[in-house]
């Protein structure tokens, strides 16, 4: 276990090692002076010119510039935003707090919503199940934008339940303010998850375990949450890095939709300024978030789906 | 060359008849249809121009001369729709065909040649898989500046290995198959059996899900020009639209933003519908 923890965590590195040199180079390659766009296209003295050009070490070489900005990047120091002229280190704290919330609140609609949808589906053939297909069918595409439209229209302006901008401060009112976006965040995901959750149910349903349960008088409900459920765990949770990777991406939409100060509404506004040390920040940080999420779930899998335990000795 | 047309009925031969055989195939396949001929007929069927500007009509409701209704800025919303289909289709056409014949290459040569020439693509594949799409496309544009280029392109790679992978997996299954050992036995170059031969055998489950990733691209290349990064206005596009017309809507006026985005759904399931049964048929055959 120690070893696998070990050689993931080396495979993270590197990955994030050649995403941030990407990352960080992609900004060379852009037609244009650097300078230019960290002055926000304002004209400026050649003596302020040259003072950023010294702030952001654009005199040296390419490959010098790359280690001052990663050896910045592994001390917390991600270099101070063009376009706020603040620490991205700084300004990416003080919006985390809202995008974490946003993702955790939209991770428990879809856990919660694609297994109930799911499992109804499964259980209930017919008219209920082919229901079921048709609105996850019709969720998957819809992308998140276009739920949020729904959303708004139906809840804040025709029933005024939610309101449609905003944070909100202190647990409930931010609970109120991100309930509109964290369902439009979820749904298409919800969608993918009953889908899948539908079929691995339909699977196990079929098995022999399960008819020599129900044969043997273990209660409906029993049969269907210790060994339906149970064993549909492990093809389900294999979606789950689908689901992370477009979470991720989605909410920088979703946080402009409903006009959240985000991180994901933060990389939207700092690309459109071409305020590049933000950029590149917050790319590297959902490129680290993702292949955290992803290693964490291959850990949890053996958990979920004891079955998927590497032998002692077998090979990787 | 006399073989090709063979070939070709080959492709199309499965769309007509699953048309026959589905009624839900056969709706998505007929409003497939008539959106790209409202696309091409654009300047011929709509009574307004999308861009023309009339300030008498900002955010009227459905009326006889607006069907349905006027933008912010007064523009007629079925107008840019249907003008908008054109961006709306093109974009993920492009992508598709990009990605379709990059991955269709990388996954068969991977399959054809194993080995090392495997193991290499199979991992570029995996690392491009494991990054978000959107986030490709965002960093593209913030180089290359926001218009169709910078997304096109960010999706086409992200999409190609969704195609490769899939390509792979079924030009291993069908290189094992007797007919294709024959043709090796009797000396046929590798080049040749796959145009000829393997191509043309997987390509419907391909086809298949090329038309699945095109609701797909439709929806992400949507997005960016949601957030501001695609289609620039004035230019109709649907995900610009509905950037446009969201202020509208806490003014009570729904359309300019709902029309646009009901216009995406509607196309993203007729695309996945022709996809699926494609995808389901093909399955179906190979059981037998």
């Amino acid at each position: 276990m120690a070893g696998l923890l070990l050689r993931r965590a080396g495979g993270i590195a590197v990955t994030l090692l050649v995403t941030s040199f990407l990352v960080f180079g992609s900004v060379h390659l852009a037609p244009g002076d650097p300078a230019s766009f960290l002055l926000g296209g304002r004209s400026a003295s050649p003596a302020a010119v040259a003072a950023i050009k010294e702030q952001y070490h654009l005199n040296d070489p390419f490959l010098v510039q790359y280690a001052k900005w990663i050896g910045g990047v592994v001390t917390g120091d991600f270099g101070k935003s063009a376009q706020f002229r603040q620490d991205v280190a700084g300004l990416v704290m003080a919006r985390l707090p809202t995008t974490l919330w946003l993702i955790g609140y939209a991770a428990l609609l879809i856990v919660i919503g694609g297994l109930a949808f799911g499992a109804v589906a499964a259980l209930r053939r017919g008219v209920v199940d082919r229901l079921v297909l048709v609105g996850t069918g019709i969720a998957t595409a819809t992308p998140s934008f276009v739920a949020a439209i729904g959303l708004i229209s139906l809840f804040s302006v025709q029933l005024g339940w939610f309101p449609a901008f905003g944070n909100g401060s202190g647990l409930g009112d931010r609970v109120h303010h991100l309930t509109l976006p964290a369902a439009a965040l979820a749904l298409t995901f919800v969608g993918l998850l009953a889908r899948v959750t539908r079929t691995a149910m339909l699977e196990e349903l079929g098995r022999e375990h399960v008819e020599v349960a129900r044969s043997r008088g273990v209660p409906g409900s029993d049969v269907v949450r210790r060994h339906v459920l149970r064993n549909a765990l492990g093809p389900i949770s294999t979606v789950t890095g689908t689901v992370v990777a477009g979470l991720l991406v989605a909410t920088s939409i979703v946080e402009t939709a409903f006009g959240l100060s985000g991180v994901g509404q933060l990389l939207v506004s700092s690309v459109t300024v071409k305020d590049f040390p933000v950029v590149q920040a917050v790319s590297l940080l959902v490129v680290l978030a993702f292949v955290t999420a992803n290693l964490v779930v291959d850990l949890l899998h053996p958990l979920i789906d004891p079955r998927l335990t590497r032998p002692k000795g077998g090979t990787a | 060359m006399t073989a090709v047309p063979v070939h070709r009925r080959g492709l199309l031969a499965p769309l007509a008849r699953i048309a026959r055989s589905d009624k839900l195939v056969t709706a998505a396949l007929a409003l497939l249809a008539l959106l790209i001929a409202a696309a091409a007929l654009a300047p011929l069927i709509t009574q307004h121009d999308p861009d023309a500007v009339d300030l008498s009509a900002t955010l009227s409701g459905s009326t006889p001369e607006h069907l349905l209704g006027a933008d912010q800025s007064g523009r007629d919303v079925l107008s840019r729709l249907i003008y908008g289909a054109r961006t709306g289709l093109l974009g993920p056409l492009m992508v598709v065909i990009v990605s379709t014949a990059l991955g269709t290459l990388l996954g068969v040569a991977a399959a054809w040649y194993g080995g090392v020439v495997d193991s290499v693509l199979s991992r570029a594949m995996e690392l491009v898989f494991s990054f978000p799409a959107l986030l490709l496309a965002i960093i593209l544009v913030a180089v290359l500046g926001t218009g169709l280029t910078a997304p096109v392109i960010a999706m086409s790679v992200a999409y190609a290995p969704y195609v490769g992978r899939l390509a792979r997996g079924v030009a291993l299954q069908e290189k094992a198959r007797p007919y294709i050992q024959a043709y090796r036995v009797q000396g046929w170059s590798g080049w040749v059996i796959c145009v000829k031969h393997l191509l043309p055998n997987i390509a419907p489950l391909i086809l298949a899900q090329s038309a699945i990733n095109f609701g797909y691209a439709l929806m992400d290349l949507a997005a960016l020009s949601f957030l501001g990064f695609g289609v620039q206005p004035p230019t109709a596009d649907w995900g610009a639209m509905i950037n446009e017309g969201s202020p509208s809507l806490l003014q009570g006026a729904v359309l300019p933003a709902l029309a646009p985005g009901v216009a995406i759904v509607v196309t993203v399931v007729a695309f996945s519908v022709v996809g699926e049964s494609i995808a389901d048929r093909v399955a179906r055959r190979e059981q037998r």
